[in-house]
């Protein structure tokens, strides 16, 4: 058995990244993330790595955008305002077909909102931050051994698809402290990367990378393959966890720290003979769409728990086609839900 | 073992959060399910501070503790924010040197340490966080007693392991007490 370590969430997703392979962070500090910049800090120029901090969080994903063009892998780190200011690069990193790892630890919003958890950034991950047509892929962990695994996945999935991870966390994710079996050592190199712009050699045809094509046709071509690799996406990629869902008749979907939270609503109200089950998605962008729509036919409702207004509620009556009602369990502000509340809902 | 679920609140600097990472760290080398979630921002520059910390034999759901079995206090704005939130049957441990209340409910079981006033007679300022654990750890049972120093060592960090010793004779002074 591997040994089991005690880190805070943010610290996990630090060292899950060097364990990845990852030696070249940059970022800019912001509460509730600041932890991941320290531990990059500390710890990359021990093993040859490169950590900046950069002047804007605009000059840190543009930094990502220069060493993923090199197929080494890349991460920065932010909350949710400094995410809104990487946007413009994440939409370059995706129109050029770059993998990196966009850390997103969210905070309260809009604006500078506040410092205290949150899941407000839920439509800005999920149908794409920035400009233009493109997803990044998008995983929500719920412990501090998902920070670590699901880091890890986000670099290889990020890879394969030649496109930017979003790794969508909370601050309550970041700052909690759990057990945690580190992932084993991996790099990049499982994938073609002879797109990479890594020095010729005057031995083949220099490579280009690059988001500008001002012929409509080309740019219509390039963006019609990209949505071909999305449809792949959502078939293959979709990660989900269903809790006591077999003889559900209601059924709590949730992702993140309000997973952990629906759990022990669940469980109370399965002690109270009510049968609730819940799905959690893992993968906010693909959507586990089909563990939703084969529950719809066989629950009577739907309960959508989010640290937002209730922007995950689109996604799940799309997957369900409409069928069963959806009601909501929200907090916002950097406020969370009690498992009562929650239960209170599963009983209405 | 019983799951518990605690809540250690004071003002910041009072290692509250450390408090509670020493029970975390217990929990780890006795491979149970826990987690330790800080109340953090503009508190931890000295406003109020606390902690929850899950201990169970099950896997943590909510790392948020609303209704603890467990209550810690060394201040007397935290005694009047948690003291309604702790279960009937539950054990608040009170630094009496510095709430002069007692505690009003008499459902619940209540413990008092002079713990400031004690790490100042007895050359250990600043421990007061670790003699009240010791305390709580006596008699709630939340961790083995005889893990407390291992517990210990891994929670100090590496810089700071001079003052492992200290936090050690605190611990068994609370324990004793």
């Amino acid at each position: 058995m591997s040994e089991k370590v005690l880190m805070k969430g943010n610290e996990a997703i630090a060292e899950a990244a060097i364990l990845a392979g990852c030696r070249h962070y940059f970022g800019y500090p912001i509460t509730p993330q600041t932890e991941i910049a320290a531990y990059m800090a500390k710890k990359m120029p021990k093993i040859n790595g490169t950590f900046l901090q950069a002047e804007s969080e605009i000059a840190a994903i543009n930094m990502v955008y220069g060493v993923a063009s090199t197929g080494k892998r890349v991460m920065t780190s932010s909350s949710s305002p400094g995410i809104a200011l990487k946007c413009e690069g994440i939409s370059y990193l995706a129109g050029a077909d770059l993998p990196a790892l966009i850390v997103n630890v969210q905070r309260g919003g809009p604006g500078l909102g506040g410092i205290q958890p949150s899941q407000s950034d839920y439509h800005l991950a999920t149908k794409g931050p920035g400009h233009g047509d493109f997803h990044v892929l998008c995983f929500a962990p719920a412990s501090v051994q998902e920070m670590a695994d699901l880091t890890a996945h986000a670099f290889e999935c990020a890879e394969k698809y030649r496109m930017p991870s979003m790794l969508l966390a909370d601050g309550t994710l970041g700052q909690m402290m759990e057990p945690v079996v580190l992932p084993k050592p991996s790099d990049a190199g499982k994938y073609d990367n002879s797109w990479a712009v890594t020095g010729t050699n005057n031995e083949r045809k220099h490579n280009i990378i690059n988001s500008l094509y001002l012929s409509p046709a080309e740019l219509e071509k390039l963006n019609f393959e990209r949505y071909e690799r999305y449809e792949q996406i959502k078939k293959d990629e979709p990660m989900w966890e269903e809790y006591l869902m077999d003889d559900a008749e209601i059924c709590v979907v949730s992702y993140g720290i309000t997973a952990r939270i629906s759990r022990n609503a669940v469980d109370e109200a399965r002690k109270q003979g009510i049968k609730v089950g819940m799905i959690r998605p893992i993968t906010v962008w693909p959507f586990p769409v089909e563990p939703l729509k084969k529950a719809a036919d066989k629950v009577e409702r739907f309960i959508c728990v989010e640290l937002n207004m209730g922007q995950m509620k689109d996604d799940i009556e799309l997957a369900i086609h409409c069928k069963k009602p959806v009601d909501l369990c929200i907090r916002t502000g950097g406020m969370l839900p009690s498992p009562d509340e929650v239960l209170a809902v599963i009983k209405k | 073992m019983a799951d518990f679920n605690i809540i250690i609140a004071g003002f910041g600097g009072q290692g509250i959060l450390f408090s509670g990472k020493v029970l975390a760290c217990a929990g780890l080398l006795e491979d149970r399910n826990l987690s330790w979630l800080p109340s953090y921002g503009p508190e931890m520059r000295g406003g109020t501070a606390n902690c929850s910390v899950v201990l169970s034999d099950k896997p943590v759901g909510s790392p948020i503790v609303e209704r603890p079995n467990v209550l810690m206090v060394m201040n007397e704005p935290s005694l009047d924010k948690f003291e309604d939130l702790v279960v009937p049957g539950g054990k608040i441990f009170v630094d009496s040197s510095l709430i002069p209340r007692k505690v009003k409910r008499d459902d619940v079981e209540a413990f008092y340490v002079p713990a400031t006033k004690l790490a100042a007679d007895n050359g250990l300022k600043g421990l007061a966080n670790m003699i009240l654990l010791g305390n709580l750890i006596r008699h709630t049972g939340c961790i083995k007693e005889d893990g407390i120093a291992d517990a210990l060592h891994q929670a100090i960090p590496a810089r700071k392991i001079d003052l492992f010793n200290s936090n050690m004779n605190a611990i068994s002074m609370g324990f004793e007490y």
